[in-house]
């Protein structure tokens, strides 16, 4: 009995196209400002730790305010602060990157649910969607093509900061600092200062990834909102080679894998659900085995990144 | 500055104080390693009580309960001890490799898989004696984490994946395997709303160290965290393999295997969190359910690099970090501060000693070295 | 500012406890109240499970003589255990309340077994004749509130589909799903439900996923057992479907699209269990109860439910309050044709056999495994 809107199994795709839509928006965010960061020759695990600030930081000014969009501001200044923080930790000499990454990871965590116990239970404005879908009458397109600003704002984002890494005198000087720190300092440069934007900005592009969590979608703030988001972008860019349009098209692949699991079980297709839930890691790992290669392990990767010496 | 050759290069107070002759000299490299982190300790936790002195608290008060709490009674250094024991094992997972300049985060995909393995060998073997089935499944744990993280360097040696990453998918993928198993193949039908593996049976369980609430997986931390430090430190594997840390391409052409290193290591790192499972299963649980995941993995990750990847100091650091947890429940129903706050302080900690990395060498009064 | 607190006073009383504390172990041992405590898996304020529980706990708070100490986010492992015994020793806690499913067996079995002269009260658990006699385990029928719930749904949901976000397929969760499909199935015999299986208690971005791929479906009305409704609701809210709250009052965050609900009555359940201990009366080892012993309770109406809808529900309602409507009542198929219930049988709230349920009834679209 085919009730009208009916589609049968075409939800399967619809929903991945959705959910790579939806889903995709934070690890894009993420992955982009860790894409930057890792350029410059930082690498920053404490980016789920930002993530989780900005989701926090946006729903409360959000709430208070009454505007998502002061919202989405204040999660990326709070992610841009955090950024800092790392960066002027890893300033000081002898520190390990990939240490005090993991340490903000939970010093963010702990803080924003630290300061997020009163924002569990009132009801913040969210940011709005458009709707691309006017044209079609079936509700399921309709609703996957409901697209968020913000996943608008990143797509955009991808070939701008190509063009700006490749053309601008900002990105040469950050791929500078990325390949050789000395030439860095024989431009004239503070290798510490160009290391402390790139971090801030990434901190302040996963600020606004988080905000999309607590203001769009799920479009709540609590305490299991992000399941390993953060850290799981900063593998997005290293399986990316660091190009921020591969960036973007790994985004959508996890995004998509991440709705197939609820959208098989809505047409039927239950067994195994638990490995379907986890086919988005099992995905990763396959393409970075299958694009890997041991005599050129990371190839593309900054010279100056801690993991690559 | 004039250096005069031969005289003892110390500065001022502490170090004129001693009038250090060069045994005092090396003593006072090492009490570096002392003496900052604790500086970095003491300073975070004057942070964290203007932390929460910021939200009306009184922070004499949160360092009395936190004492209390962690160490302040028998009971609490039970509480203490009892969360420490996974850690040291865990920790191992992060700390081993790290010796090879690896950075491995998949303690917890280790434990969980270890915990699986543990309790099929406890389920195939009804009849034998408790000590066989322990046994058994001390062995069966150590395998199964050490084959997950073997896993992990296998990718990176002859794929070249990044091992950061690999372990930590590696880690979602082992949560989605154990669900799958404790709640379809592997599910006993009369554990009806908690889904999990038939039990061991209660002969088989390993109990507490005489006269204490503290499970034997404690012992066996200290003991497994010892032998890493003589494997490092005192065998010639662990010389070639902290060669191999240090530069691969002096390691190569010396003529080190790297990749039998790479795999060693990797699957004693596995072992350990894979023990680290069974006992989870052997002593606490009594079988495997999504309990075991708990995140002592990932506290594992922290407590090594608080012990700066040295298996030695990974004992007195899992300790600390049992008593913070011990504290927390203290901190919530004493004064009202929310759980998250535990982390905070672990985080606030973490920040400190790392923070507190740029002194080495630069503290005057312990500068030993010529 | 808050800094002014730390006056010389504060320092000299700070120093003063602290040489104190150390010396008396059992500091806080309050004498004339009785102390209780809870213990929760999650945050208190998850607009769910632990939320209900906490709602129990406030009620308790406002009884004289009665003191609460709470703990949340307890893991599942021996820390429940240290939890308990540090409530015990340091706090004198002498009922304790360890409120979710996993605490039960072995921890609290063994802290019961350790503590013979207390008394531990869970949430859930199976209590049988094997276990200590101080300890024992409550659980309210709230699929009977699901019930009624579905009764609603099935008559406001215009496209007879309705949808069901679950954690796990577990006894609870599927008496829950069986008990909605059964009662909008009284309202409308052809009407499906689909389920989706998240795979654990609280999981935001898939709980939101599968909100919306069961709206892609052509569901109307959604339900849910989850930790924490909250996405769940405000997702379906957003999409423009109906939806059911479940264990708190979900209403709030979506006032026209929020049906009815079913919710747990603890703030009743409490006052009630501590009256009986404070005055030595034994609470019962096996405590069950339904919509007549005011263990659960079925929300207010939303403004969306029509008259007809309210009229059935409120008749099937009263018959569950007076104890004479049985809702697995023979002959019941599962989804896959096998029959489950025979024709004739009738299996009451406390049938044994509905605590090892495994199936889906017929109209469930959906698989258990």
């Amino acid at each position: 009995m085919a009730a009208p809107g009916d589609i049968g199994l075409w939800t399967v795709p619809l929903a991945v196209l959705g959910g790579a839509v939806r889903v995709s928006t934070p690890f894009l965010f993420v992955s982009l400002g860790e894409c930057i960061t890792e350029r410059s020759g930082r690498i920053n695990l404490g980016l789920e730790g930002t993530l989780v600030m900005g989701a926090m930081a946006g729903y409360g000014v959000s709430y208070l305010t009454g505007s998502p969009w002061l919202g989405v501001l204040a999660a990326g200044i709070a992610g841009a602060g955090m950024g800092a923080l790392h960066a002027g930790i890893c300033g000081l000499p002898r520190v390990n990157d990939i240490a005090v990454g993991i340490a903000l990871m939970l010093f963010g965590v702990g803080l924003a649910f630290y300061l997020g116990k009163p924002l569990i239970e009132p009801t913040a404005p969210r940011l709005p969607s458009i709707d691309f879908g006017w044209w079609s009458d079936i509700p399921q397109l309709r609703a996957a093509l409901r697209i968020n600003v913000l996943f608008l704002l990143g797509v955009a984002l991808a070939p701008i900061l190509v063009w700006a890494l490749r053309t601008t005198r900002w990105g040469l000087i950050i791929r500078t600092a990325g390949e050789s720190a000395d030439a860095a300092l024989a431009m004239g440069y503070s290798v510490n200062m160009i290391r402390l934007r790139a971090t801030m900005f990434g901190g302040f592009l996963a600020g606004i990834g988080g905000s999309f969590l607590s203001l769009f979608y799920p479009g709540s703030w609590n305490e299991g909102l992000s399941s390993g988001q953060g850290i799981t972008a900063v593998a997005l860019v290293i399986f990316a080679r660091w190009n921020p349009m591969l960036c973007l098209g790994a985004s959508l692949l996890f995004g998509g894998a991440a709705a197939l699991g609820p959208a098989l079980q809505s047409v039927g297709f239950s067994h195994g659900y638990h490995l379907f839930n986890a086919a988005p890691y099992i995905l990763t790992l396959l393409i970075m085995i299958a694009t890997c290669s041991p005599k050129r392990t990371l190839v593309g990767a900054p010279a100056e990144l801690s993991i690559t010496r | 500055m004039k250096a005069d050759v031969g005289a003892p290069v110390v500065k001022s107070g502490l170090g004129e104080l001693l009038r250090l002759p060069p045994f005092g000299r090396k003593l006072g490299g090492v009490a570096e390693y002392v003496v900052i982190p604790a500086l970095a300790l003491l300073a975070s936790l004057v942070l964290f009580g203007i932390f929460v002195a910021a939200f009306g608290k009184n922070p004499l008060d949160l360092y009395f309960y936190m004492y209390q709490g962690a160490f302040g009674t028998w009971f609490s250094w039970q509480n203490t001890l009892t969360r420490a024991a996974p850690l040291i094992l865990t920790a191992l997972c992060t700390a081993l490799p790290a010796q090879l300049g690896m950075v491995i985060i998949g303690g917890e995909g280790a434990l969980l898989i270890g915990a699986l393995c543990a309790t099929s060998a406890a389920l195939a073997l009804p009849a034998a004696p408790p000590l066989v089935v322990d046994l058994a499944m001390a062995l069966a744990g150590m395998a199964g984490g050490g084959l997950w993280i073997m896993l992990s360097g296998a990718l990176r040696q002859f794929r070249g994946v990044n091992e950061t990453i690999s372990s930590l998918l590696l880690v979602y993928i082992a949560l989605a395997i154990l669900n799958f198993l404790v709640e379809g193949p592997m599910r006993d039908p009369t554990s009806l709303n908690k889904p999990s593996t038939p039990e061991i049976g209660a002969a088989n369980m390993i109990g507490s160290i005489p006269g204490t609430d503290v499970h034997w997986g404690l012992a066996f931390g200290i003991i497994a965290a010892a032998l890493s430090y003589i494997l490092i430190y005192h065998t010639v594997f662990g010389f070639a393999a902290r060669v191999a840390g240090g530069n691969i391409r002096a390691a190569k052409v010396v003529g080190l295997s790297v990749g039998k290193l790479i795999l060693i290591i990797c699957f004693l790192a596995g072992a350990a969190a894979g023990l680290a499972g069974m006992m989870e299963v052997a002593a606490v649980q009594g079988r495997t359910n999504a309990n075991l995941a708990a995140g002592y993995g990932f506290a594992g990750i922290l407590v090594a690099f608080l012990a700066r990847q040295n298996p030695l100091a990974v004992i007195p650091v899992a300790v600390l970090l049992g008593g913070i947890g011990a504290s927390g429940g203290l901190l919530q129903r004493r004064l009202g501060l929310p759980d998250a706050s535990v982390l905070v302080l672990q985080g606030m900690i973490f920040v400190m000693v790392l923070a507190s990395d740029s002194l080495y060498g630069r503290l005057s009064f312990l500068k030993g070295k010529s | 500012m808050t800094f002014d607190k730390l006056s010389r006073r504060h320092l000299l009383q700070g120093t003063a406890a602290l040489t104190l504390g150390t010396a008396l172990p059992l500091r806080g041992a309050f004498a004339a109240d009785t102390t209780v405590g809870f213990i929760y898996v999650g945050s208190r304020d998850d607009y769910g499970y632990n939320q209900a529980h906490a709602a129990g706990a406030a009620a308790l708070k406002k009884m004289p003589g009665i003191k609460v100490v709470e703990e949340e986010k307890v893991p599942e492992t021996d820390a429940v255990e240290k939890t308990m015994e540090s409530m015990i020793n340091l706090d004198g806690a002498t009922l304790l309340f360890p409120t979710s499913f996993g605490y039960y067996n072995p921890h609290m079995l063994k802290m019961a077994t350790k503590f013979p002269k207390l008394r531990f009260e869970h949430c859930g658990g199976l209590w049988s004749e094997k276990d200590p006699k101080n300890a024992g385990s409550y659980f309210g029928y709230i699929d009977e509130a699901q019930h009624v719930s579905g009764i609603v749904a099935g008559t406001m949901s215009k496209s007879g589909k309705l949808g069901f976000v679950a954690a796990k397929p577990i006894p609870q969760v599927l008496r829950n799903i069986n008990a909605f499909t059964l009662g909008a199935k009284l309202a409308n015999p052809k009407v499906t439900t689909q389920v989706i299986f998240t795979g654990d208690w609280s999981m935001p971005v898939k709980e939101a996923e599968a909100t919306n791929s069961l709206i892609d479906q052509g569901v109307d009305v959604l339900t849910c057992h989850v930790d924490g409704p909250k996405t769940v609701v405000e997702n379906a809210a957003r999409r423009g479907a109906m939806v059911c709250g479940y264990h708190v009052n979900q209403s709030v965050l979506a006032p026209q699209a929020y049906l009815t609900g079913a919710e747990w009555n603890w703030e009743v359940l409490y006052p009630r269990f501590v009256k009986m201990f404070t005055s030595g009366e034994t609470i019962p080892n096996f405590y069950r109860g339904g919509l007549k012993e005011e263990l659960v309770k079925v929300s207010p109406y939303g403004p969306m439910v029509s008259e007809a809808a309210k009229k059935k529900a409120d008749e099937v309602k009263a018959a569950l309050m007076a104890g004479s409507y049985v809702i697995f009542k023979g002959p019941i198929v599962d989804n896959k044709g096998a029959t489950v219930i025979a024709a004739g049988v009738s299996r009451g709230q406390t049938d044994p056999e509905l605590e090892k349920m495994s199936y889906l009834v017929e109209g469930v679209i959906g698989a258990t495994s």
